[in-house]
């Protein structure tokens, strides 16, 4: 009780209630959430059950497009006859749940291997961070497309699609660890030089209490600001990995697979196939990277810097 | 001495990085695809396979065949793509060309609109266009880039009809590289998509310059050169940009890279015929040899441009300490 | 008339909510050749002080009240311009740390000529020449070498002098130094020191001299202005003020010096630490660590009043002074 009120009498919440930009996206960013979240309860029909779409009712465009528009679609249908309202409300779940697990991965890899390169130091240390100095240099983009790829050629069309999220999570987990693990490492040494360290050390709290208890919790921050971009990235990145062919099949289709997939029809008018999906993605994007912005500005961790 | 050091190292490095996409380009070859059946087809005897397999080597350990494939591999032979029936390097140097111009369009109006334009926003960060391009900036990050692709060529090709929305256009041969910068046509096809390669990096890089840069205005330095009395313009362009640049110069060499990655996602918007189109139909044909190839031209890059940046790096800037890393 | 004039000079840091007042109706005046100690502890306002005589506050801040006037000119009524070719050119500055007030990515040489070229007509040979016959008037080793080095090359003593080159450069009239010798190390400190004054004598160059260190200033300078907390605490000659402090801020200082202090007892000490400029008390800053504070030190603020060759801003002074 007595954090919580802490908490909320903070500097962090004055700027929070100051900031309106700020207010909006995490507003937003809380909406996308549990609209996606609650898909199966709010959508209006299920995209992932033929039976309940009927290749008569492709391309219908939206309720305020008058003339054809069907009152069932509010947003139209697509290319199936699917109903784009539920499809995007399924596709914004398959895209944050593919964000916010790869960006789980990439905490989870990136301050374990942080944590133990430099608490062990010596040569691990200086593998971990000559992998992560290569890994940095090539782009990461290129790598999960090159290990999709190679999975999906390896693999068949119809056996990637059915663990596809699988595949993705791990291309774009593994892909991004370095960031943290180098914030991570640049804050256990400046900690461990530290006295207080040396005097937990010295009555004999083990090594791993002291980085639990001490290290992590100041790594915090520079964290919470990391991971906000990295989702915005995670959610880019699928959604790119999508748009190519090598992410989410058509059946069961992320924001960046509907987009693709509504492409092609941009040219004959049907316009809402692809641009709806689009709005919701660069508004979801858009509204974790402003409220990234913020909480770099507000926390203003020391960011590794190359 | 030190230099011969340094380079020495940064190319060990680079080696090490080379063994290790051959050996990832090797693992592929090894496990994706059958060769045998891109030969004869399936309907050859199990013991007429496996006489051919002993002939073509097969069957040799792990490491023989490794060398085998390094020793083609530095003698430019990466096999033949099953789909072109031509050598897959000389499939993807074809392309290669294509690519460099997209990436070379881009590269073009990210330099000449992020260097002005972040400087301004840092040396004036509380003017109303400042204000407007940092919102712009951060909305422009927020755009995948197809999307933005997809939205030039829909508003600019298809509704407006004021530019192509596919292709390369006319291109002239220029020595042994077919180049569209030289014609009309050639020059309309590349400004949409370079314009779409750049999006993605334009608002970052003016990002990172005018927070470079002012953080560099508030240095003692820049206090110092105020206080000796120097013109506004020299402090600015000569003392605060040239320390702005220098990190920034690092940072777009790793970017290069990620461009590359990025012209996969305009090559297929615009169906510019790059290595990156290519390389996608690769993937979908499961033409091994062009797949592999296409990875060992990208890491080259990669590595390349990695080296050269940093050795330019540690030329221009004075205070870089060569043996070892960064400060 | 006075070189350098200070007026009441006032300055502000607004700061979101809240402004902050770093220096309160701040006056003192430089003669020509003269050399002035500015004492005080960090955050007392020294450095804002110095900075704002060249209008080169630190963003927020800004001078809300006040004159600078120098040469007879007022400062406020310059153009940038003309603002411009005093900077460098008649009052020169010199900062705290050589390792970062110099370029790291350009060369001695061209922080020095730049600095000649411009105030001057000059061409590059001729610029050339003047500032290598200045890195050899700081005893810098073989000059023409240093002159091509990136700072980098250079120990921190060797940058400091060239630093000290570089205010020479075009004979000012007022030198500013900042702590010139506080970042460097202990061994180097003097002989810096030293070769300052020795080049401000010899051209005849009025110091500002700006210190947290009363032992230095007291063998420097000829006349010391005290600052507590953004206001003046005592201003006089050196040797007076030394000798018989009026203000008992000053006083504990003067105890604290080394040499005051017979061996093998305790160095002195002033208890408490001065107060951030965002919590100051009411009434005199000093009073809580002041041992003749009574009620109407706690509510009201002394004003700056001439007692003899001093100006002390104490209702005690002269009971400090007979103490």
């Amino acid at each position: 009780m007595n954090k919580i009120r802490l908490f909320l009498g903070s500097d962090f919440i004055y700027r929070f209630r100051q900031d309106r930009a700020a207010q909006g996206s995490f507003t937003l960013f809380v909406l996308f959430v549990l609209f996606a979240f609650a898909a199966p309860l709010i959508s209006p029909f299920d995209p992932y059950d033929r039976l309940q779409i009927d290749l008569m009712d492709s391309e219908l465009p939206p309720l305020w497009q008058g003339e054809n528009a069907d009152a069932r679609f509010l947003l139209g249908t697509d290319a199936q006859g699917r109903d784009m309202l539920s499809t995007i409300l399924y596709g914004t779940r398959i895209s944050l749940i593919i964000g916010f697990c790869a960006v789980g991965l990439q905490i989870f890899l990136g301050v374990s291997i942080g944590l133990i390169s430099g608490y062990v130091g010596g040569r691990i240390d200086s593998f971990f961070m000559r992998l992560a100095d290569i890994q940095l240099s090539l782009s990461t983009l290129m790598i999960a497309i090159i290990a999709s790829a190679v999975f999906k050629a390896s693999f068949g069309s119809e056996i990637y699609g059915d663990m596809a999220i699988l595949v993705l999570v791990l291309v774009i987990g593994i892909a991004e660890w370095p960031q943290y693990a180098r914030t991570v490492r640049a804050s256990v040494l400046a900690e461990r030089s530290k006295e207080y360290v040396d005097a937990a050390r010295v009555i004999g709290l083990p090594r791993w209490r002291i980085m639990f208890r001490h290290v992590l919790p100041n790594t915090l921050s520079p964290i919470l600001v990391i991971s906000t971009v990295q989702i915005a990235n995670a959610i880019i990145s699928e959604a790119a990995l999508s748009f190519l062919g090598l992410g989410m099949p058509v059946n069961k289709p992320s924001l960046g697979s509907l987009i693709s997939s509504g492409f092609e029809f941009i040219f004959s008018g049907s316009w809402w196939i692809t641009v709806i999906p689009s709005l919701v993605l660069v508004v979801l994007i858009l509204s974790i990277n402003l409220l990234g912005d913020w909480l770099r500005d507000v926390l203003n961790p020391r960011l590794y810097k190359d | 001495m030190e230099y011969i050091q340094f380079a020495v190292r940064r190319l060990l490095q680079a080696t090490v990085v080379m063994f290790v996409i051959s050996l990832i380009g090797f693992s592929i070859q090894d496990n994706l695809g059958d060769p045998l059946r891109e030969l004869v087809g399936q309907s050859v005897s199990e013991e007429v396979r496996n006489e051919l397999r002993q002939e073509m080597g097969l069957n040799d350990p792990f490491f023989v065949q490794y060398r085998r494939f390094v020793v083609n591999a530095v003698q430019f032979d990466l096999g033949n793509s099953y789909f072109f029936k031509k050598p897959a390097l000389q499939v993807i140097g074809d392309k290669f060309q294509a690519t460099m111009e997209l990436v070379i369009g881009a590269t073009l109006i990210i330099v000449l609109i992020s260097v002005p334009v972040g400087v301004y926003c840092a040396i004036r960060p509380r003017s109303l266009i400042t204000r407007v391009v940092m919102t712009l900036s951060i909305v422009g990050i927020s755009v995948p880039v197809f999307l933005t692709a997809i939205f030039l060529i829909y508003i600019f090709s298809v509704e407006l009809g004021w530019m192509p929305s596919f292709g390369r256009g006319e291109t002239v041969q220029v020595g042994g590289w077919s180049t569209g910068f030289l014609t009309a046509d050639g020059l309309a096809h590349l400004v949409l998509p370079s314009i779409s390669l750049a999006s993605i990096m334009l608002p970052l890089f003016i990002r990172l310059i005018r927070a470079e840069m002012m953080e560099v205005l508030e240095t003692d330095y820049i206090r110092y050169a105020w206080a000796k009395g120097l013109s506004t313009n020299r402090v600015w362009f000569l003392h605060a940009l040239k320390n702005t640049l220098l990190p920034v110069i690092t940072v777009g060499g790793v970017q290069f890279g990620t461009m590359i990655a990025y012209t996969i996602l305009t090559e297929t918007v615009f169906q510019w015929p790059g290595m990156g189109f290519i390389f996608l139909e690769a993937v979908n044909r499961v033409d091994t040899p062009l797949i592999i190839a296409y990875i060992i031209v990208v890491g080259l890059i990669f590595v390349v441009t990695n080296t050269v940046v940093d050795v330019v790096y540690s030329l221009v800037n004075p205070t870089v300490r060569l043996v070892g890393q960064r400060q | 008339m006075a070189l350098l004039e200070i007026k009441n000079l006032e300055v502000q840091f607004p700061l979101g909510r809240k402004t902050l007042q770093a220096i309160h109706g701040l006056s003192f005046d430089l003669d020509k050749g003269e050399r002035l100690g500015i004492v005080g502890e960090s955050g007392a306002g020294k450095s804002v002080a110095a900075f704002s005589i060249l209008k080169l506050i630190a963003r927020p801040g800004r001078i809300s009240g006040g004159e600078v006037i120098f040469d007879g000119q007022d400062l406020a009524l310059l153009s940038q311009e003309e603002m411009r070719h005093i900077r460098g050119n008649r009052i020169s500055m010199i900062f705290q740390d050589p390792m970062m007030t110099l370029n790291p990515v350009l060369t001695v040489g061209t922080q020095m000529t730049e600095c000649l070229k411009a105030h001057r007509d000059i061409s590059d040979s001729d610029a050339k020449r003047i500032a290598i016959d200045k890195l050899a008037e700081v005893k810098i080793p073989s000059p023409q070498e240093r002159f091509g080095n990136y700072p980098h090359q250079l120990s921190g003593g060797m940058r400091q002098r060239v630093v000290i080159a570089i205010a020479l450069l075009t004979d000012p009239a007022v030198i500013i130094a900042d702590e010139p010798t506080t970042a460097l190390d202990v061994t180097i400190q003097a002989e810096i020191m030293g070769l300052m004054l020795d080049l401000c004598r010899d051209h005849g160059v009025a110091l500002m001299l700006i210190t947290h260190d009363l032992a230095v200033v007291s063998q420097v300078t000829q006349k010391i202005c005290v600052l507590y907390a953004g206001r003046l605490a005592e201003q006089g000659p050196t040797r007076t003020l030394i000798a018989a402090p009026k203000h008992p801020y000053t006083r504990g200082l003067v105890k604290a010096l080394p040499q005051q202090n017979v061996p093998g007892t305790r160095l002195y000490q002033i208890p408490g630490s001065m107060p951030t400029l965002d919590d100051v008390p009411p009434g005199c800053a000093f009073n809580p660590r002041c041992s003749f504070a009574d009620d109407r030190c706690r509510r009201e603020v002394p004003e700056p009043r001439q007692i003899g060759t001093h100006l002390v801003a104490c209702h005690h002074a002269e009971t400090v002074a007979a103490a």
